[in-house]
């Protein structure tokens, strides 16, 4: 008969009552639980989408990233075969390597000739291999994988656009895109530009080589080469598709690394702009960070590189999971107030319901602090009992809510993905949730046990 | 040596601003090893004194030495644990711990004084069959009777041994046939534990067994008998 045991007996003593407190914290601790293993998830999906999309980390030429996009030509990395080799080869990079991989960024103008319709656009140059094993990565089990560029197995000419871009340059039709409405207003300067300026078309044919049919779905990309003059590309579009966030939607046109490289560097020494490092694991990225910086500072250092994360190249990551941490931490203080409340209520109840109980137990001889014991420990009992039950009835919810077939948007994507949340597996999260909701009715239950402790003995055994 | 002595000692209550005088400038020494009954009228100030030489209460003056101990010198702790090793208290309503059963009642003063697993079940067994409870041990309190249940509370109060025993008037909330028993049977056990019992009571019959009375009206002692001889040291 420990204070455990006796505090137990004290709670069934009054069943109704413990249960209803029981019962606000199982509520209390699962809706935690739930929100953190949905947001959790949103997480996780984002950190797997970015990961995707541009590795764990990027070598850039310095200052490309801040001033970088206005004049890539300028900030590419010369000699980059090298770097690449040098970071597979290298003894404490390679074992946390996925790949790595580079890609060239371009600023330029998108025009379909054809249809006398042209956009500025944000073109990337990738290597498609590189670009598939990126897309692989897959540490969070996420649902969905598998997919490949659309590049794969194209022409070196072939691209693929956004379908925001599709849709200005008016090749919705050819590229089979849904939901694009065709412009309302008939564009008369679009009937009078039936064929591209003169001179450009001259610039493509000379790159393209003369006399080939022009297929539907054909683009030219201007772009500024290294020099600032200007030079054309004619791309064979293939594909158009969603890329979640409109803006980018509607710039985003993707080609073949040596594509990019001709028109930025034509016959020159090709650079890139990025070098993409993917790892194994995101655990990995300080270690590696850490092993970067050397060679920066050794082996690489003529190169004049900087290193960055995923979550400095996409801000809004680190925006998304703050919110949600903010909106995480809100149901948590909230929940944690209202627990407060109901464990001091009945902490309350408990004590005057036991006055004369508290002034036997002194009149015997148990200290103050003993009595006091005697609360906290009830307190704590409910606390633990709540966090364990509302734990596995999280569990419970989690597994129903993910095997329901649930689909949602999820912020930045194009198609539904399945509602997860991420309870199971998460026991960070359990164990600081319960370890919270025990704290939580353990300070409830201080105030009142300091009551009880410091009740006058007499007054106490008079009470009725 | 007495078991209590009390010097000067008084005590009032306030009720808002006016000063209840509960005892005032009691004089008593109380004989070890007797039964002492303190008789009076209600409201005569019987459970304040009791409260007094029991350590759960302090009075506003006068001196208190209980087993030779200046209580009134101990902090709240000390007393606790004084309390815990040297009196022993049987209510009027009982007080046992409703979630502990017969047995666990008994043994919970030997825990507070921490003696030992196999020692805390002789002494239980023991006091179990001493109050004629032996086969009552698993039950709680609320399957008890309540002379069944003044019995297990007499075996908790003489658990330890202590040198002192309170009662405040532990027959009132019994019939008078099983409250007789339980007189009864308190009287055996102090007269073969050798304890001191001081009890409060209106009861003729609780009177008539006493070793000493002792007789207070309106806070003051009015008269002490002492019926039987001093013992021989
Ligand atoms: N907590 C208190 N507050 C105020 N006055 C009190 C308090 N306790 C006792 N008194 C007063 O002190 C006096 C003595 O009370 P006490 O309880 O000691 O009498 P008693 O002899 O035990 O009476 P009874 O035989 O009815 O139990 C009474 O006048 C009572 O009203
Ligand atoms: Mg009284």
């Amino acid at each position: 008969m420990n204070a455990f045991s006796l505090a137990l007996r004290n709670l069934l003593r009054n069943r109704r009552r413990s249960l209803t407190t029981l019962l606000a914290m199982i509520i209390g601790a699962s809706a935690i639980l739930l929100f953190g293993g949905y947001s959790r998830n949103i997480d996780l999906g984002l950190e797997t989408g970015f990961v995707r999309g541009s590795g764990h980390l990027q070598l850039q030429h310095r200052d490309y990233f801040l001033y970088g996009t206005g004049n890539p030509a300028a900030y590419g990395i010369a000699g980059y075969s090298r770097i690449v080799t040098e970071l597979q080869r290298d003894p404490v990079l390679a074992p946390m390597l996925n790949v790595v991989t580079p890609s060239l960024s371009i600023g330029g103008i998108a025009g379909n000739f054809n249809a006398g319709v042209s956009r500025t656009v944000f073109g990337s140059g990738v290597d498609v291999a590189g670009q598939n094993t990126l897309y692989q990565w897959n540490d969070y089990g996420f649902p969905g994988v598998g997919k490949t560029s659309p590049l794969t197995g194209s022409s070196a000419d072939a691209a693929v656009i956004g379908t925001g871009v599709a849709r200005v340059l008016q090749l919705c039709a050819p590229l089979q895109v849904k939901n694009c409405p065709a412009a309302q207003t008939s564009t008369q300067d679009a009937a009078q530009g039936t064929a591209a300026p003169d001179d450009i078309a001259a610039l493509s044919a000379q790159e393209a080589g003369q006399g080939e049919p022009q297929s539907a779905t054909r683009i030219e990309l201007l772009a500024a080469n290294a020099h600032g003059a200007p030079n054309v590309a004619g791309l064979n579009v293939i594909k158009a598709e969603a890329m979640g966030v409109k803006e980018y939607d509607d710039m985003a046109v993707l080609l073949h690394l040596e594509k990019a490289q001709q028109l930025i560097y034509g016959k020159e020494d090709p650079k890139v702009t990025a070098i993409v490092l993917q790892l194994k694991h995101t655990s990995q990225m300080p270690a590696a960070r850490a092993r970067l910086a050397e060679l920066l500072t050794g082996p690489l250092q003529g190169f004049d590189l900087e290193v960055h994360d995923f979550a400095t190249l996409n801000p809004q990551y680190g925006q998304i999971t703050g919110m949600f941490a903010a909106i995480l931490g809100f149901i948590a203080i909230l929940i944690g107030g209202i627990v407060l409340f109901t464990v001091s209520n009945t902490m309350s109840m408990a004590v005057v319901e036991r006055t004369v109980e508290i002034g036997t137990l002194r009149a015997m001889g148990l200290r103050r602090v003993g009595i006091r014991r005697l609360f906290v420990c009830e307190g704590l009992l409910l606390g633990a009992l709540g966090a364990v039950l509302g734990a596995l009835v999280a569990l419970a919810l989690a597994w129903l809510i993910n095997h329901a077939g649930l689909t949602w948007l999820p912020p930045g994507n194009v198609e539904p993905v399945p509602l997860t949340v991420r309870v199971w597996g998460e026991p960070a999260m359990i164990i600081k949730t319960a370890l919270g909701l025990m704290l939580v009715a353990t300070l409830s239950a201080w105030w009142p046990a300091r009551r009880a402790a410091r009740l006058d003995i007499v007054d106490a055994l008079r009470h009725v | 040596m007495s078991s209590v002595t009390l010097k000067k000692v008084s005590k009032h209550y306030r009720l808002g601003s006016v000063d209840v005088p509960a005892l005032s400038g009691i004089d008593l020494d109380i004989r070890p090893q007797r039964f002492t009954v303190l008789s009076g009228p209600s409201g005569s100030g019987k459970t304040t004194l009791l409260n007094l030489i029991g350590c759960i209460d302090r009075p506003d003056s006068g001196e208190l030495l209980v087993a030779g101990e200046n209580v009134l010198a101990l902090g709240d702790n000390a007393l606790s644990d004084f309390r815990a090793r040297h009196i022993g208290f049987i209510f009027q309503n009982f007080n046992l711990i409703p979630v502990l059963n017969a047995f666990e009642n008994i043994e919970y003063p030997l825990r507070l004084t921490g003696v030992a697993p196999a020692e805390r079940k002789r002494r239980v067994d023991e006091l179990l069959a001493a109050v004629g409870l032996a086969d009552r041990a698993r039950n709680l309190p609320g399957q008890l009777s309540g002379g069944q249940r003044q019995r297990v509370a007499i075996a908790r109060a003489l658990a330890t041994n202590p040198a002192l025993v309170m009662a405040d008037e532990p027959t009132a909330n019994l019939d008078s046939h099983t409250g007789a028993a339980i007189l009864e049977l308190m009287r055996n056990l102090q007269r073969e534990r050798r304890m001191s019992f001081v009890f409060s009571s209106h009861d003729p019959n609780v009177l008539a067994m006493a070793d000493d009375a002792v007789f207070i009206r309106d806070g003051h002692i009015t008269g002490i008998e002492q019926r039987t001889p001093e013992l021989a040291a």
